[in-house]
């Protein structure tokens, strides 16, 4: 990931920060300029909670190249208490024991590195609550 | 008065085990079990780092604080191990919990002590009026040589503390700090790992420089060992911290809450401010507490705390220290151990 990509998403990826819609009440996670549900451009900035449930999830086995040494990890979608969807690997757990509805708390974590002398990607995991 | 208005903890759930090490090793695990008084440590995850850590015991110190972290005027993160050698800890974990732009944040490093010294100067700065809150944490991923005595216990954890004026849950009585230059222990630059004096780090360094501070700031304070409730020192191990009370005078009782090297291992910058924490989970309106922290280079600075009503409202609302220590944790062998603390030569 480039440095510039990093550091735009960096509200979304350290805050979880989202976007609800002034005119219908929709969030939007990471933010968008136009509600699909109304046309509204009117957003008020909200950073969602950090609780939520596990919705489904798969085991990696074969890796991108950054994650490699972490296989197998577990990659799940996780639904916050506003009823967001969020896209996360799910660290600290054992993948027998995952089931869907479990509570899942979300935490910040290391997300990848680039090479020995680049940046270090921080960002959201799920772990079991 | 100035004081804490919110703390956070947190500790990752890897642990290895004495045995696990002394066994790789060839030695005789009850001797550094018995030597060290340390049953097991914790060890981050590979995702795991002194930012990562620091930010999760910021958010639960914001939990208890309830302020707006905008509010807050300085992020200093104290360590031994940032990320970065060039770029700071604390514009992450400030931009992490939602503290920028307006925050002065440094980075603080001295040995075991970077933690209490954020502490010292975040309470200075918001006593002075120069701002309303400051956030002051220690946080470590310490390593220690393999095979070397410091790999039994060099762990990792994290303590934050919010500073304020108001709404305080514990407020700083007295604090003092006590100096020398006594080289007890050192990293150099590009040295993975440290290297230390063996038993030079005892009496002219951890017990010296411990035992003035502690008395010096119980002196200002006009207070005797007796009339503390609780006392926390730095844990390099679990037997230092239990031999230098007895020698201020303090009780096992008024040390035991506080002293959680045996079950976590050295914290390093996070060591005594996690005890710390330890004690404020369970402490009483009125307690007083005294902290001595020490960094070999080397220093000690000592606090004496004085827990308030509030405590009783607060302290619920994060997670408590001793319930993460005795919380799930995942043991490790030493093989994943190694992978995990990089201590593997891998290609590029």
């Amino acid at each position: 990931m480039s440095v510039s990509k990093y550091w735009r998403e960096m509200p979304q990826r350290y805050r979880l920060e989202a976007g609800k819609c002034k005119s219908c009440g929709k969030i939007y996670f990471p933010v968008r300029l136009v509600c699909k549900e109304c046309g509204s451009r009117k957003f008020e900035k909200i950073s969602l909670s950090r609780e939520g449930v596990l919705v489904s999830h798969t085991v990696i086995h074969i890796a991108p190249a950054q994650f490699t040494d972490q296989v197998p990890y577990v990659v799940g979608v996780v639904e916050l208490k506003e009823g967001v969807r969020l896209l996360a690997q799910i660290a600290d757990c054992d993948e027998k024991q995952l089931k869907k509805g479990m509570p899942i708390r979300i935490e910040f974590r290391k997300i990848s590195e680039e090479g020995n002398a680049g940046i270090i990607n921080y960002g959201y995991k799920g772990v079991p609550a | 008065m100035v004081g804490i208005v919110g703390y956070g903890s947190y500790i990752p759930r890897n642990r290895i085990k004495v045995e696990a090490i002394a066994k790789q090793w060839g030695t005789d695990a009850e001797s550094y079990r018995k030597g060290l008084f340390v049953e097991e440590k914790s060890v981050p995850g590979p995702d795991q780092d002194t930012i990562t850590m620091s930010v999760e015991a910021s958010l639960r110190a914001l939990q208890r604080a309830e302020i707006d972290p905008i509010n807050i005027g300085a992020v200093y993160v104290g360590s031994e191990s940032h990320p970065y050698a060039v770029k700071p800890s604390g514009t992450t974990v400030a931009e992490a919990i939602g503290a920028t732009p307006d925050v002065h944040c440094a980075d603080f490093e001295f040995a075991c002590k970077a933690g209490s010294e954020a502490m010292f100067v975040a309470l200075q700065l918001v006593k002075s009026n120069s701002m309303d809150y400051a956030l002051g944490i220690g946080a470590d991923t310490s390593q220690g040589a393999p095979g070397d005595a410091l790999e039994y216990t060099a762990s990792a954890g994290a303590a934050a503390f919010i500073m304020g004026r108001e709404n305080l849950l514990a407020s700083c009585e007295y604090t003092h700090s006590f100096m020398t230059d006594t080289p007890d222990f050192w990293r150099r630059e590009h040295q993975f790992y440290p290297q230390h004096g063996g038993r030079f780090t005892g009496e002219p360094a951890y017990f010296k420089h411990i035992t003035n501070c502690a008395n010096i700031v119980m002196e200002k304070a006009a207070l005797k060992p007796g009339d503390f409730d609780f006392a926390v020192f730095h844990q390099p191990n679990g037997k230092f911290p239990q031999k230098v009370g007895k020698m201020l005078g303090f009780r096992q009782e008024q040390i035991s809450q506080g002293l959680l090297c045996p079950r976590i291992g050295n914290t390093y910058s996070g060591s005594s401010p996690l005890g710390l924490t330890a004690i404020l989970d369970v402490a009483k309106p009125g307690n007083l507490i005294l902290m001595v922290s020490y960094g070999s280079g080397a220093g000690s600075d000592g606090f004496i705390w004085k827990v308030t009503d509030r405590i009783d409202t607060v302290r619920d609302r994060a997670p408590k220290t001793w319930d993460i220590i005795n919380g799930e944790k995942v043991y490790l062998d030493y093989g994943l151990y190694s992978k995990y603390r990089r201590k593997i030569i891998m290609n590029e």
